[in-house]
């Protein structure tokens, strides 16, 4: 188990550095001089030519990454050409924002989404099951930007339950959570459901119910246990869509965390905001993989098995 | 009657209706009636996109300032937006783009990825390991983000968001088509194809590819549900159409700022990609069910 642990984390070395690779590269390709597009329009000839020596445009691309990717390791992602304040520190400021949204959004589509598959599941072709299936196609069809509108327009405009946007209580935290949660909770009830179906039709089922064991016995500790790993397996790639669609939802709720600051860096052309903002989510994602492979790896041992195997 | 002629008699005999794998598949999702109710959904988009002209008499573009922020009524179905243009007229036409958005960014991330997990998994050794390594980066970019990325280097706009999408989806073709290859080009057929001397391009192209059409076409479906997805997210963001296009992220994102006075801006444009995104994900649904042919049997 420890040697795929192990094998996993040095796997993850080369995704970095690829992905630091990629995000260097977001400056380089911009069309026209680059220079001049992180200058800004208004910016004077001796500006532009301050930022072409800063980030080092003449000199060959090597160079150029070398010293880049020896700034990260230290921590240095640059400066904003619009607030002329630190990257790291912008960065810093926002992460806990995003990462408490995502986060509280996870536990939200964790909880819906499997109590809804699980019963779902045990109660198949019933109401519930049917209503519940069909909240879950709509779910995954619905774009996240509008959920949040909706409830924006019932819950603040319409009954002024809870505030429309910004952040400060537990009570901003709500509405937003709950859109960016939603679509993975649909998700994670069809998957739920048909896991739990295909487990259910299993000889060691038949066998427990014949010793005499109750259902819920049967459900909870014999299916559910088997039927979770496709279902992490998903809520990890989910993680990443979740990342993505904190964009979306932070936009719409003011919601001061990486997402809305890489949109309005975009906007505002604020190249490198925008990298480091990047570089943030993509690390994120690819740590929040790590976790769940090696968890998914607790799950199944055939996994880190079936790797030794085949050394 | 001679040996000629009883022969002949076989030849004019009706030859018997073979169902090819494509009919069965046809027969399984037409007895499906939530793939037929998304099939339906997605027909009537497409007479939307093709007729729209014919369905609205308001021009998507045309401003009226002395209109605008109008209630729904008889004259304007969906009431109208700041600048006093048709909101039911807008959503028509916006068909158009959220369709073209999604055929157009899907083929293109097709065209790329799908010669690209062919050939990695074809052949395999370093060229595959470094295909994959690729790969591995580019999914390291959650959902949306790698199409974010993209639009911020190639700029805002309709045609840079088909790219950005279409790159953005090269890696899941790539992914796919490789896994589908390796299965398939162990298979006895393609070895004989090898033994009789058929060149790699022809293997691929003749034996392989047409077995790894089923779940190319179901990924495909999903794939343009989420281009559409995508696409309206980055025109909510900025970062998609321009005004004056009608395009449903973009007139969402503007009307947001009515939620207290015109929630019509907002509602229906939402819908309207709801609706079109659940068209394409129950067809697929439909069409993954279809080509199994464990669920064929359980039916």
């Amino acid at each position: 188990m420890y040697g795929y642990i192990i094998r996993r984390l040095l796997l993850a070395v080369p995704v970095l550095i690829g992905v630091s690779i990629l995000v260097f590269a977001i400056i380089r390709f911009i069309p026209g001089d680059p220079a001049r597009a992180i200058a800004g329009v208004n910016a004077t000839p001796e500006y532009i030519e301050q930022v072409r020596r800063e980030l080092l445009l003449d000199e060959g691309l090597h160079v150029q990454y070398y010293v880049y990717f020896t700034n990260l390791l230290q921590g240095d992602l640059g400066r904003s050409t619009f607030t002329r304040r630190p990257v790291t520190v912008e960065l810093m400021e926002r992460f806990p924002n995003t990462l408490v949204l995502s986060a509280t959004a996870m536990i939200i589509a964790s909880v819906i989404g499997l109590s809804a598959g699980i019963v779902s599941a045990t109660r198949r072709y019933s109401m519930f099951d049917n209503i519940s299936m069909l909240a879950a196609l709509v779910g995954v069809a619905a774009p996240v930007f509008w959920l949040g509108v909706m409830f924006q327009i019932l819950f603040s405009v319409n009954l002024g339950w809870l505030p429309s946007s910004g952040i400060g209580t537990w009570k901003h935290l709500i509405l937003p959570a709950l859109t960016l949660g939603l679509a993975t909770a649909a998700l994670i009830a069809r998957i739920t459901r048909s896991s739990m179906l295909e487990v259910l039709r299993q000889d060691y089922i038949t066998t427990a119910r014949s010793k005499g064991l109750i259902e819920r016995v049967v459900t909870y500790k014999h299916a559910l246990k088997n039927a979770l790993i496709p279902v992490v397996t998903v809520m990890g790639l989910q993680f990443g869509t979740l990342l993505g669609g904190a964009v979306l939802t932070e936009t719409v709720f003011s919601w001061p965390g990486i997402g809305r600051l890489m949109v309005d860096s975009i906007l505002n052309r604020d190249y490198p905001v925008v990298q480091g903002a990047v570089l943030m989510l993509a690390v994120l994602f690819v740590l929040i993989n790590l976790v769940v492979d090696i968890i998914y790896a607790f799950l199944d041992p055939r996994i880190s098995y079936g790797n030794k195997e085949v050394e | 009657m001679s040996a000629k002629n009883k022969a002949d008699e076989i030849c004019k005999l009706p030859t018997p209706k073979r169902d090819t794998e494509w009919t069965l598949v046809w027969r399984h999702l037409r007895r499906n009636r939530l793939a037929m109710a998304g099939l339906i959904v997605l027909v009537l988009f497409l007479l939307i996109a093709i007729f729209a002209p014919l369905l609205t008499p308001h021009d998507p573009v045309i401003t009226n300032l002395g209109n605008a922020l109008a209630k729904p009524s008889s004259e304007h179905l969906l009431g109208t937006d700041w600048l006093g243009r048709d909101n039911l007229a807008r959503i028509l036409y916006g068909s158009r783009i959220s369709l073209a958005i999604g055929l157009i960014s899907v083929t293109i991330g097709m065209l790329i990825g799908v010669p690209i997990g062919a050939l990695s998994g074809f052949y395999g050794g370093k060229f595959d390991l470094f295909i994959q390594r690729i790969i591995d980066i580019l999914i390291a970019f959650p959902g949306i983000l790698l199409a974010i990325v993209v639009v911020t280097v190639l700029g805002v706009g309709v045609e840079n968001v088909m790219i950005a999408v279409g790159i953005a989806s090269v890696p899941i073709y790539t992914r796919l088509v490789r896994g589908s290859v390796l299965a398939v080009k162990e298979q006895g057929y393609v070895a004989a194809a090898k033994a009789l001397g058929i060149g790699d391009f022809r293997i691929i192209i003749r034996h392989i590819m047409p077995n790894c059409l089923g779940p190319i076409i179901v990924q495909s479906t999903f794939q343009i549900a989420t281009a559409i997805l995508w696409a309206a997210g980055l025109g909510f963001l900025g970062l998609g159409a321009q005004p004056p296009d009608p395009e449903w992220g973009a007139m969402l994102s503007k009307g947001r700022e009515y939620i207290r006075t015109a929630h019509h801006l907002t509602t229906y444009p939402g819908l309207a990609i709801l609706f079109m995104v659940l068209g394409f994900n129950l067809i697929g649904d439909g069409m993954r069910d279809a080509l199994d042919p464990r669920s064929r049997k359980h039916r």
